[in-house]
């Protein structure tokens, strides 16, 4: 009976250490985002100034945008591996719309508007056949989408012989070069998306039906949720939001190269949603999170880069939060 | 218990084996003896045991006491493998063989044939052409096993085991998805086996089966021996009530929290469903339910009790058979369509497929009824927390409030939270399947009180459970089936447990007989 004391002791002990790791997973972003903002104003020059916060700003939008899109697949037990394909088809397809390559259009306002909406919502039908097949053929999401991530690439390259597309086109690069109020017209754009996407997530039945499906698709079946509806649409939102990002992409270089529009985007994405705290396997998500984890991503990246540090070890940086992140999760779970 | 007597030697004793997991014991005094060259059923309810004890002896568990005596001498194995390797295999419901590989590389895997350093293909397939042939049956060994169908699959699993020079052969339950030719086949093939010495152990819940094929059996319950006879010696009768731990003699008092039953509240016609057949588990079911009545679905484990369930929520699609809902004809395609006619569906399977763990109360009592509290598809908050704070006070769900985690939940909490669900969709017929499994005595007395009470108010409830006197108790009519098919129907009032339990074990009862 001397034992028993004792392990009720490991027991409050685990249960402290529990709490811990709670706390971290919930607020681990916040803090590191907290610490970083604090190191770069003690010892980055020229941290506290307009342009830093406009330099870091405009390189995270597009990346939060897809995460937006990115953390609702994820929320149902998905991934969606063809974002940066799908950003690069959508990059290709705008300018041949509004350099009337395909067809010639009178108005350049007729022009920019046909080729902002058409190459959005095609990026968004991409997205809906991926749904589709994870849905319909049950498919698993992570080859389902490998099929656009191989293929949609090649299609942007296809549709443009592979050449690079260059423009200076105003009435459409406001998207990535405005400055209404002295805020990138972009920044607007993303907080815009963020804000939508966190109501929905929090408030709408949509949103509700999109955690229970994660939580535990077979209890929402018998719940009379339309478990395949929910899955096609948040695939197709991720595609709409990769398309609004290949736009941005394309506004700020004032060039569309298929090859490198939203390379490697799929992994900034993922690790910014990882990074925020939505759970991996679906069934727990925030939008607010994915933007902090993208911010906080960001601001690594900026830190090491202001301070002389290589953006190749940077990058050894990032998968190091990412898989710090991850098992602050774990923790928690277990 | 009984000493090695009669024409055959002891080949395995297992005594007074004890088991716990994380303190909760699973077995507590369970014994096993079987000769050289018998077919012995290993029988009992789910969580009798009969697993447990099937795995401490393939050691795939380690005993916490007892005795295990292989051949007479001390037997202690510390995986599946080393069991293989000292004479016993197990055959599981799954077969876990590799599907993509060759039948012979299935069977010879972990003792491969080499000439010269190679390994020796030839040979290889001579000896597992060899070995199956034992069974009749001749297949190309070269195609991969997965080409092949359930049965052969078997057997190639079972061939394997014999090139282990097995003298002991473990079968969990490998009727379960064979169709009649296929389980003659295999019934063959176990004969096969006995005339050459090796013992079998036949995990099954099909009675029948036992009958046609075993010398033995020996009853599991709560994790102890409670009989071990010949199969002569014993019949369906007793075997079931032994199973169940029921007196065929005596009938107890009343054991649940039903309540008096007010027959005179029963209306008219709600429900009915005439010759539903799906697959293998349900092959022809009928009955109906009328507006204020329970009716139970008795039958052991198998019988196709909630596969027929799944079949009226439309969770399943039934491949033939008639269902009518207030008189309309009824065809659901998925669970949207049932409840769209009314229906509401407390599943078994609680974690699996009820609840959504990371959910909390709330989230998790309005999953059904979501459309209903959204105007726009936004959600009205303020009509869900009336809602939800309604049912907690009237179920009493004990929990810190509706955004508490409903995985941190008692288990009988989260039935009640699952049941509210249903009931927040103020339905007209609820299904219910093993309301009250898993979970303490005072909430399991809540529960039934409750469904009395909705029942009394008009609500046409079908009840699954496997407890008897739930079944017997709870119910103002009872339907039981047996091996798929609905074999009897029988009035509550008149129903007594012995008559539920021949039927479950005949298919018929002395009341239908003597009606008809």
């Amino acid at each position: 009976m001397t034992g028993l004391p004792r392990s009720y002791a490991d027991r409050d002990a685990i249960a402290r250490s529990f709490d811990l790791f709670g706390f971290l997973s919930r607020y681990g972003t916040v803090i590191a985002l907290v610490l970083l903002v604090a190191f770069n104003l003690a010892f980055t020059r020229n941290f506290a100034t307009m342009q830093t916060l406009n330099v870091n700003l405009t390189q995270v939008c597009t990346i939060v945008i897809v995460a937006v899109g990115m953390t609702l697949v994820i929320a149902t037990g998905g991934i969606d591996l063809s974002v940066g394909s799908l950003m690069a088809i959508s990059g290709a397809l705008a300018p041949m719309i509004f350099m009337g390559k395909i067809l010639p259009i009178g108005s350049i306002y007729l022009g920019v508007a046909a080729a902002m909406i058409v190459s959005v919502l095609v990026a968004g039908l991409l997205g809906l056949f991926n749904g589709w097949l994870v849905a319909r053929f049950r498919i698993q999401p992570i080859v389902a989408t490998l099929v656009l991530f191989i293929a949609g690439r090649g299609i942007a390259q296809v549709m443009t012989n592979g050449n690079l597309q260059t423009f200076r086109v105003p009435e459409f690069q406001w998207i990535g070069l405005a400055r209404p109020l002295d805020i990138p017209a972009q920044v607007i754009i993303m907080a815009v998306i963020v804000a939508a996407a966190a109501w929905a997530l929090r408030k709408t039945l949509f949103g509700r039906c999109i955690l229970a499906v994660g939580g535990n698709e077979k209890a929402s079946e018998l719940a009379g949720i339309a478990v395949s509806k929910i899955k096609i649409a948040v695939y197709g939102i991720s595609g709409l939001c990769a398309g609004l990002a290949g736009l941005i992409v394309i506004a700020i270089n004032s060039s569309s190269d298929a090859n490198l529009v939203g390379l490697g985007m799929e992994l900034d994405a993922i690790a910014a949603v990882a990074v925020g705290g939505t759970l991996l396997s679906g069934g727990k998500a925030t939008i607010i999170g994915s933007l902090l984890g993208a911010l906080t991503i960001q601001l690594v990246r900026y830190t090491l880069l202001a301070n002389g540090v290589p953006d190749a070890a940077a990058l050894v940086v990032k998968a190091g939060i990412i898989a710090l992140a991850v098992w602050l999760q774990q923790q928690h779970r277990g | 218990m009984t000493p090695p007597d009669g024409p055959s030697p002891m080949l395995l004793d297992m005594r007074d084996i004890q088991k716990r997991f994380a303190g909760i014991p699973a077995l507590v005094d369970a014994s096993l003896s079987v000769r050289s060259g018998e077919v012995h059923a290993l029988i009992g309810q789910n969580g009798a045991g009969k697993s447990t004890l099937i795995k401490v002896l393939t050691g795939y568990h380690r005993k916490d006491a007892g005795q295990v005596l292989f051949e007479g001498k001390p037997f202690e194995v510390h995986s599946p493998h080393q069991a293989q390797v000292n004479g016993i295999s197990t055959i599981y419901q799954e077969i876990n063989l590799v599907p993509l590989r060759s039948v012979t590389e299935n069977i010879c895997l972990g003792r491969e044939r080499r000439r010269h350093g190679l390994l020796d293909w030839n040979a290889m397939h001579t000896e597992a052409e060899r070995l199956l042939s034992r069974f009749s049956i001749r297949i190309d060994v070269r195609r991969p096993l997965g080409e092949f169908n359930t049965a052969t699959q078997q057997m190639v699993a079972i061939a394997r085991a014999i090139g282990f020079s097995a003298r002991l052969v473990v079968m969990d339950e490998p009727t379960s998805s064979l169709d009649e030719r296929e389980v003659g086949v295999l019934f063959s093939v176990i004969r096969q086996l006995k005339a050459e010495g090796i013992s079998v152990i036949f995990v099954s819940h099909k009675l029948d089966e036992l009958y046609e094929v075993c010398d033995r059996v020996t009853i599991m319950r709560d994790g102890r021996t409670v009989r071990s006879a010949g199969m002569k010696e014993i019949n369906k009768l007793e075997l079931v009530a032994a199973m169940l731990g029921r007196d065929v003699a005596a009938v107890e008092g009343h054991a649940t929290a039903f309540g008096e039953r007010d027959r005179s509240r029963i209306g008219d016609a709600m429900f009915s469903a005439r010759g539903l057949r799906a697959g293998q588990a349900v092959r022809n079911v009928s009955f109906d339910l009328r507006r204020g009545e329970i009716a139970g679905f008795a039958g052991l484990l198998g019988a196709g009790r909630t596969e027929t369930a799944r079949l009226v929520f439309g969770a399943d699609r039934a491949s033939a058979g008639e269902m009518t809902m207030e008189g309309a004809a009824y065809h659901p395609d998925r669970p949207a369509d049932a409840i769209a006619a009314g229906m509401g569906f407390c599943t078994e399977d609680r974690k699996g497929e009820g609840i959504v763990p990371e959910m909390t109360v709330a989230e998790n009592l309005t999953l059904a009824l979501l459309p209903k509290i959204s105007r726009n598809g936004v959600l009205d908050e303020s009509r869900q927390r009336e809602i939800v704070e309604r049912f907690i006070r009237e179920l009493g769900i004990k929990c810190s409030g509706p955004n508490q985690k409903v995985r941190e939940l008692s288990g009988g909490n989260q039935q009640k939270v699952l049941l509210a669900r249903w009931l927040a969709m103020n339905p007209k017929l609820l299904i219910l399947d093993e309301p009250t499994r898993g979970i303490d005595v005072g909430a399991k007395g809540e529960i039934q009180r409750l469904i009395r009470g909705l029942a009394d108010q008009g609500l046409g409830v079908l009840m699954i459970s496997s407890e008897l006197e739930e079944v017997i108790e709870g119910a103002d009519r009872i339907f039981v089936l047996r091996d798929g098919v609905s074999v009897t129907e029988l009035e509550a009032e008149a129903a007594n447990e012995e008559e539920v339990l021949t039927a479950m074990a005949h298919g018929t009862s002395a009341s239908s007989e003597a009606a008809t």
